[in-house]
């Protein structure tokens, strides 16, 4: 008897379980709770597709009539001539500056941190500041940029009349702006290497160096990109830092052409700042203007973001599968 | 005692390779060095230029007297009735309480909506269910503030505060308020869903087993057991509330050269990040120094308020790191 | 009697042991193995000879793996892990300051207990210590095919060399990591319970295998495998944990160390018999 029934009960309390789990779904205040959360995704869904519909809609009539004539043209001070030319030039260059300093900068914090760092004072003051630099808010950095870049470029290498308020202060300051993301989301892509493969590495014979270049980087690679993708797309869609550096909204002083390496001493804009200004002018006429100048943003920034994202779903399930 | 020692440097290694060795553990050592560069040229240059406005204030130029209308300035202009720089008033307190206005009404819209998400994410939806719809969080995260900010000019102020408030116009704080809402939910879910995921299933197995309905475990297990995690993804997404600079520069209508004290969201303001960018981006060139450093003493207020919210989310994160 | 049984690990009777025998490869004396604070294994004596294979039994946590990580400095890796005493290799001290652990780690290979090959193809894992340490591209080919013959794994998977490691099974995953420590042409190999991961067929193989090495190498075997203990090796230590009374930390120490006949047949230490003959553990 003793020995009986406590079985006969833990039977009992598995198929009350079962009933539970399988019942989870059916039980009303389940289902409006559960409705209830749903129901605030689908309300981010919806505000999304709002949003896209409105933009997509309001610049409609410029995107089907003159995209390529869009592109091509600068600011103007007539909606109908006016196009995105200059910004997009500033975003590539923007760009340029986030992939050359920032990727392998933050990549190698990110590589200190979780492969040299011994974890003394020093590692510990890095880890702090990084995780509050990447709460500072944009807007500060445009404060740095201003005070340093701008500071530095003015009557220096750049056109005279910029005032230091040149393509490659903006460019550096996105750079800083994205350094504490790359290295935060480089660092966790390197941790969730698996140790047994760096055991394996050192058990050879490797130096850190030779472990970290042959086995870790090539392992944590997939996931590096993603989260530098992902703080180039940001990068590339923050505007604040930029008024701060002093980007211009309005017709440039620059005539240099797309890949004119010139373009980083003199004046710039970019998409963000263009978005700004054309959104700021009175008249129902800059709407579509404004509009299609956020397509195009939309484009370039969620592609990076979809670019991102599949990349890690891709490796995710390839490793799973493994 | 052993065996004979058949060479000294047997195990000395390749020189070479040692020296690279170093070499690059340098190399990365210096380019994490250079976080702390950064960290102190933003932290200097808000002292600096913060130092010499505040200094400006105690020993006003001749240039910036001229501008006021009494011929006086001292500290107590930091505590006036308006925000006009180009007049020498910098009331702090009417962006300070614009901010906390954009923030209340920016939390009330994430803080439920993130959570519910994050709620739905980590306790109701399949892998497969979760790998469809999570996306709609991150391209949300990655729609830029200025688009958002075009959006809360355009579409909600409009359509959303003035259709429900007669006194608004298209242009307010609680349209600001609503698009740094709408920025922050993915903020809120993402560090909530976490927070909620390392939740260790044990406890949610406990109590099916005792019979509790899954609304039940996810509101009186799961969310207690979570709440550290919880309560930093709120002071977190409050911090960016605070520092979002776009949405409200484009939605809330104030003019960064003069902002009138206000406490009702329907009203135009500005904000200090606003006023930040509205001082940057004034084309006047005559403006005076003075008034023009301004922008980095409320700079100044807006970084320390940022870092300790920054500061005070760590610590429970690092809470919930401890507890599983 | 009791009294001569605790004796076999202290000094004396090691240098007895030591004495005996000239081809003592590695020596390890008054070791004691820190993580932090905390001391997981204290005062071990244990000459390892050349040719010979060593095992290290005991009950779970009582320090193998790390006495057996410090053998190659692998402890290194660790943060707040450290070494007492003395460990030489051909007379030479391990953590003496003219020492590089890149060395000794070439010269003093090891496999681990789950198979761990680069996710990379198979000949890739074979040349990539050799890569390291500077032998020239033309030697790779016969390298490859020597270690994996060593390894007994050639005939299966010379049609393939250049497929992923990581399609092979667990058992030549394993035989190509043991392939892999050869490569790099090293004096022993360090095995942290190498079979625990395999079915027995596989570990069967593996232990022919490191009979067949033996001649080559030294070995130095961790395994909870009592059988496996006594059917490959030529010396055995048996080790076990204590509360140590001053941290009341459970410390592993070494009970007795001596030929692996006399250790399953006839031990000195009666916590070796009960060890052995399965009535603790
Ligand atoms: N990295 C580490 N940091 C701190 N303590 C450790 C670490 N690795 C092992 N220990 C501790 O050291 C002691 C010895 O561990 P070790 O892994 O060497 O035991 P073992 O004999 O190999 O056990 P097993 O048979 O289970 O593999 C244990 O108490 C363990 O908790
Ligand atoms: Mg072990």
């Amino acid at each position: 008897m003793a020995l009986t029934a406590p079985i006969v009960d833990a039977d009992k309390t598995a198929e009350r379980v079962r009933a539970r789990i399988e019942s989870g779904g059916r039980d009303p205040k389940d289902i409006g709770f559960r409705w209830l959360m749903f129901g605030t995704l689908l309300f981010s869904l919806l505000v999304l597709s709002v949003l896209i519909y409105d933009v997509v809609g309001d610049s409609w009539s410029i995107l089907s009539e003159r995209f390529m004539d869009f592109l091509a043209r600068p600011s103007r001070s007539r909606p109908d001539e006016a196009g995105v030319f200059t910004g997009l030039r500033g975003t590539f260059w923007i760009g340029v500056f986030v992939i050359v300093l920032s990727f392998p900068i933050g990549i190698g914090a990110a590589i200190y941190l979780e492969e040299y760092a011994s974890g003394g004072w020093f590692t510990r003051l890095i880890d702090v500041n990084i995780r509050n630099l990447a709460g500072v808010p944009s807007v500060v950095y445009g404060i740095l940029g201003f005070t340093i870049f701008v500071g530095f470029f003015n009557q220096r290498f750049s056109d005279a009349n910029a005032f230091g308020k040149v393509t490659a202060a903006g460019g550096l300051t996105l750079a800083v702006l994205s350094l504490p993301i790359v290295i935060i989301t480089s660092a966790e892509a390197i941790r969730a290497v698996p140790q047994s493969l760096r055991e394996a590495g050192y058990g050879v014979g490797a130096t850190k160096w030779e472990v970290v270049r042959n086995h870790v980087l090539p392992y944590a690679a997939p996931g590096i990109l993603t989260g530098t993708l992902l703080s180039l797309a940001r990068a590339l869609g923050e505007a604040a830092p930029l008024i701060l550096v002093g980007a211009i909204r309005g017709k440039l002083g620059s005539d240099a052409g797309f890949f004119d390496l010139r373009q980083l001493g003199e004046q710039f804009t970019a998409m963000p700042i263009m978005i700004t200004e054309y959104a700021s002018k009175p008249g129902e006429d800059w709407v579509p203007v404004t509009a299609a100048a956020i397509v195009i943003l939309l484009l370039v920034v969620l592609g990076f973001n979809a670019a991102a994202v599949l990349l890690r779903n891709r490796f995710e399930s390839k490793r799973e599968g493994k | 005692m052993t065996a004979p020692v058949l060479d000294q440097n047997l195990l000395a290694g390749n020189p070479k390779r040692r020296n690279k060795e170093k070499t690059v553990g340098a190399i990365f050592t210096v380019a994490a060095g250079l976080s702390l560069v950064v960290s102190l040229l933003i932290v200097g240059s808000l002292v600096f230029k913060a130092g010499s406005f505040l200094g400006d204030l105690i020993n006003p130029p001749e240039d910036a007297l001229a501008e006021t209308r009494d011929g006086m300035i001292s500290l107590s202009n930091l505590w006036s009735e308006q925000w006009a720089p180009r007049f020498m008033q910098f009331d702090i307190k009417t962006l300070l309480v614009a901010s906390i206005i954009v923030t209340i009404v920016a939390m009330a819209v994430a803080g439920p909506i993130g959570l519910g998400a994050a709620i739905y994410l980590s306790e109701y939806a399949s892998p497969r269910v979760r790998r469809i719809l999570k996306p709609v969080l991150e391209v949300l995260a990655g729609i830029p503030s200025v688009v958002l900010g075009f959006f809360a000019l355009r579409w909600i102020g409009p359509n959303v505060v003035a259709n429900m408030f007669e006194s608004a116009g298209n242009q307010s704080l609680l349209a600001a308020g609503l698009g740094v809402g709408l920025l922050t939910i993915p903020l809120v879910a993402s560090i909530s869903e976490d927070a909620m995921r390392s939740v260790p299933n044990a406890l949610r197995e406990a109590s099916a087993g005792l019979g509790a309905r899954k609304f039940t475990t996810s509101t009186k297990i799961v969310l207690p057991a979570a709440v550290s995690g919880l309560v930093a993804a709120f002071i977190v997404a409050t911090s960016r509330a605070i520092g979002e600079t776009m949405v409200v520069f484009l939605a809330a209508g104030g003019s960064g050269n003069s902002a009138q004290f206000t406490l009702s969201p329907l009203d135009r303001g500005a904000t200090m990040t606003a006023a930040m960018a509205s001082q940057a981006s004034g084309t006047d060139g005559t403006i005076v120094e003075t008034a023009f450093n301004s922008l980095f003493f409320v700079g100044a207020v807006l970084f320390v308020i940022t870092l300790t919210l920054n500061v005070i989310a760590d610590r429970f994160v690092r809470r919930v790191r401890q507890q599983y | 009697m009791t009294e001569v049984r605790h004796m076999s690990v202290d000094e004396t009777s090691t240098e007895d042991l030591v004495a005996e025998d000239s081809s003592v490869i590695m020596d390890v004396s008054d070791v004691s193995v820190y993580y932090g604070s905390f001391r997981a294994v204290r005062d071990v004596h244990m000459p390892v000879r050349q040719h010979e294979i060593t095992a290290m039994i005991g009950p779970s946590g009582c320090g193998k793996s790390t006495l057996l990580r410090s053998l190659n400095r692998m402890n290194d890796l660790i943060e707040g892990a450290r070494v007492e005493g003395m460990i030489t290799y051909q007379g030479i001290d391990l953590y003496g300051p003219r020492v590089d652990p890149v060395e000794v780690r070439r010269r003093i290979g090891m496999v681990f207990q789950k198979p761990n090959p680069f996710p990379k193809s198979i000949e890739e894992n074979i040349t990539f210590g050799p890569r390291i340490a500077g032998i020239p591209k033309s030697e790779f080919p016969e390298l490859v095919e020597r270690s994996l013959r060593s390894a007994a794994l050639w005939d299966e998977v010379k049609d393939r060399l250049n497929d992923s490691a990581l399609g092979l099974s667990g058992g030549q995953q394993q035989r190509l990591c043991i392939a892999r420590a050869i490569a790099t042409k090293p004096d022993i190999l360090l095995m942290d319970e190498p079979c625990s991961a395999l079915d027995p067929i596989a570990t069967g193989r593996i232990e022919d295998l490191m009979q067949e090495l033996k001649s080559d190498y030294t070995i130095v075997i961790v395994t909870h495998n009592m059988q496996q203990a006594a059917r490959v090796s030529d010396r055995c230590a048996f080790f076990t944990t204590e509360v140590d009374s001053v941290s009341d930390r459970r410390t592993g120490q070494l009970v007795e160390y001596d030929r692996t006949e006399k250790i399953f047949s006839n031990p000195a230490d009666e916590r070796t018999e009960n060890y052995v003959t399965g009535r603790f553990g």
